[in-house]
């Protein structure tokens, strides 16, 4: 499976996940989000860009309760929980945002 | 990426046994495993050329080397009994989702090379060739059983239908054709110790952000060490509760239970994973392979006892097989079982009087539990019979002033799945899941009707998550399914004891 970005022909597995992680740009979440009828707004972006970030250093995604904090100190205490990120990602942070964000899949027992 | 469209099963007044509608799980099938998640796991990359010979030959070596696969697949009379007792079944109504169907797309091909009746009269003993049609059928079949193993408890012949599961799924893997979420978990775990794939560095800074949590919250520095020698208690949990909620919750818990008991523990990043997928597809040398990691952790660092968080099938794994698989564990403290539950643990320390526990912080909490299948019907708790019902409810009453059972043919060793066990709790088995946790979303229904429960409580990772995401499509909220120990945490008081 693949997607087209920009002309670019990327990779996915079945489930939408980019396989080449650093093929990753912005317009790879517009597009899925787009896919999903999902605007994405800067509240969307602080995820995504902070899911990015976290990867580059621990390659893996961060746990929900990281994400939560993380968040919680950016956009403020009453946004700092699963609920906010489940409104921001109703399929699930861990999945959808992951996938937006260009991570893989987390896998196990979530 | 769409949302899966199906119907999700209406909650009736009192349960109703469905119509039969043949084929209307056929769709059904999880993706397959591609050869980077095989071939760790020592299996063939891809389907292999002659798969119908390798197959029957692999059969053969099952049969010979578990005589009770044989007895399983000679003994069944078809008498019915077990035909309305499978979850998948009573939400999907797909016949082959009865147990005794679903075990003769196995059987009939065993017939065929296996019995003598069979070779020679094939028609006449409803044998059949295992052909690409019936290959097919086993892809999608054996993956809508969760080896819960509720049918075996009504079989008057005792027949365990997770086992023809297991060993169907290990022929498939076999001849190349794996699962994709059990093996690549598995292949996780050799590469990185844990089904998520954390590395120790994500471990580390996990655990400190609980350190943080617990303090702010409580004004105590309670620790969440992570791979320190001479600790007495390696604690091997579901990397979930590292993850995700409500498992982390319970490892808080956890945390606060060890504390407040003064008894020194330790995590490890290279066993940093209770759940042991090798069991779910049936391959003892992978699920040796997997349990070998926590004999390796429990040498190195040294420790005394070895205790297992909140996994249900973990418990089977080790309550049952460890011993076989990884032991012999003659340098652990014999004083002690090896190896034990925490919630031996913490029932230890609520029945000697040595937490001090305010049952008032979850008042607001009108509970039921949920047994999950691998402890409710494949291990024990504590040194009576039963104990494996009783020790979670008594902690869980010593801890929550509202506490109800559901309804008796749905607990205990009745208990339904959660509908994601056994390997399937993945996104591609949506549809499964969800039609698969009707009768337990039917019992908790009662529960909430009757008793105006508000809580459901499991010590299971994957029945944890399985209910956060099944939880809504009946009506429900996912935050409705906590960990035991989460609510044990939150009534111990912690401190010096008063």
């Amino acid at each position: 499976m693949s997607i087209q970005i920009n002309g670019k022909v990327l990779e996915t597995d079945e489930e939408g996940y980019i396989q080449a992680l650093d093929e990753w740009s912005p317009e790879v979440a517009e597009y899925m989000a787009k896919e999903d009828d999902c605007d994405l707004t800067e509240n969307h972006w602080e995820v995504i860009n902070f899911l990015r970030d976290y990867y580059d250093e621990y390659q893996v995604a961060p746990a929900v309760r990281v994400l939560t904090k993380a968040i919680g100190k950016r956009l403020g205490k009453d946004k700092g929980n699963s609920k906010y990120l489940y409104q921001l990602f109703p399929y699930g942070p861990a999945k959808q945002a992951c996938r937006y964000a260009g991570l893989p899949k987390p896998t196990g027992c979530v | 990426m769409a949302a899966p469209e199906f119907r999700t099963p209406e909650l009736k007044p009192y349960p109703e046994i469905p119509v039969v509608v043949e084929g209307t799980m056929a769709h059904s099938q999880p993706y397959v495993a591609p050869p980077e998640h095989q071939q760790p796991l020592g299996y063939p990359g891809e389907l292999v050329e002659d798969w119908q010979r390798v197959a029957i030959d692999k059969m053969g070596e099952l049969v010979a080397k578990y005589r009770s696969l044989q007895v399983f697949l000679d003994a069944c009379v078809k008498c019915g009994a077990c035909s309305d007792k499978c979850h998948y079944f009573l939400g999907t109504g797909d016949p082959k989702n009865m147990p005794v169907a679903r075990q003769d797309l196995f059987r009939k091909v065993y017939r065929r090379y296996y019995t003598l009746s069979g070779k020679y009269l094939p028609w006449l003993v409803g044998a059949e060739d295992l052909t690409k049609e019936v290959l097919d059928d086993w892809y999608r079949y054996f993956h809508q059983c969760s080896e819960c193993r509720r049918c075996s408890v009504y079989c008057p012949y005792g027949i365990d239908t997770a086992e023809i599961t297991m060993a169907a799924r290990e022929i498939m893997a076999s001849i190349g054709l794996g699962q994709k979420y059990s093996n690549e978990i598995i292949a996780k775990v050799y590469k990185l110790g844990n089904n998520l794939g954390l590395p120790q560095p994500a471990l580390a800074d996990t655990l400190e952000g609980l350190e943080e949590d617990v303090e702010e919250e409580t004004g105590v520095r309670v620790r969440y060490p992570l791979d320190e020698a001479g600790a007495e208690v390696l604690l091997v949990t579901p990397s979930a509760d590292f993850f995700a909620e409500p498992q982390v919750d319970g490892l808080i818990g956890y945390g606060k239970v060890l504390h407040q008991a003064g008894i020194s523990w330790t995590l490890s990043s290279h066993a940093s994973e209770a759940a042991n997928f090798g069991l779910f597809v049936g391959s003892y040398q992978n699920m040796r392979k997997v349990a070998l990691r926590i004999r390796e952790a429990a040498l190195e660092l040294g420790v005394k006892r070895i205790v297992f968080g909140e996994c249900g099938h973990a418990w089977r794994v080790a309550y049952s097989f460890l011993n076989t698989l990884a032991g012999p564990f003659d340098f652990l403290d014999s004083r002690y079982p090896v190896p034990q539950h925490i919630v031996e643990v913490t029932h230890d320390l609520v029945k000697r009087g040595a937490l001090t526990l305010d049952s008032s912080a979850n008042d607001e909490r009108r509970v039921t539990f949920h047994d999950s299948c691998n402890i409710a019907r494949a291990s024990r708790m504590g040194n009576i019979p039963g104990g494996q019902f009783v020790l979670p409810r008594e902690v869980l009453s010593a801890v929550c002033n509202h506490v109800y059972d559901m309804r008796a043919d749905t607990i205990g060793e009745a208990t339904y799945c959660c509908g994601g066990g056994g390997g399937l709790l993945t996104d591609d088995l949506l549809e499964l899941r969800v039609k698969g946790a009707l009768p337990r979303m039917q019992a908790l229904k009662e529960v909430v009707d009757r008793h105006d429960v508000t809580h459901l409580v499991a010590i299971c990772a994957i029945c944890k998550s399985q209910f956060a995401k099944v939880l809504p499509y009946y009506g429900f909220e996912m935050d409705q399914i906590l960990s035991l120990h989460q609510l044990v945490g939150d009534a111990v008081v912690l401190g010096t004891k008063q």
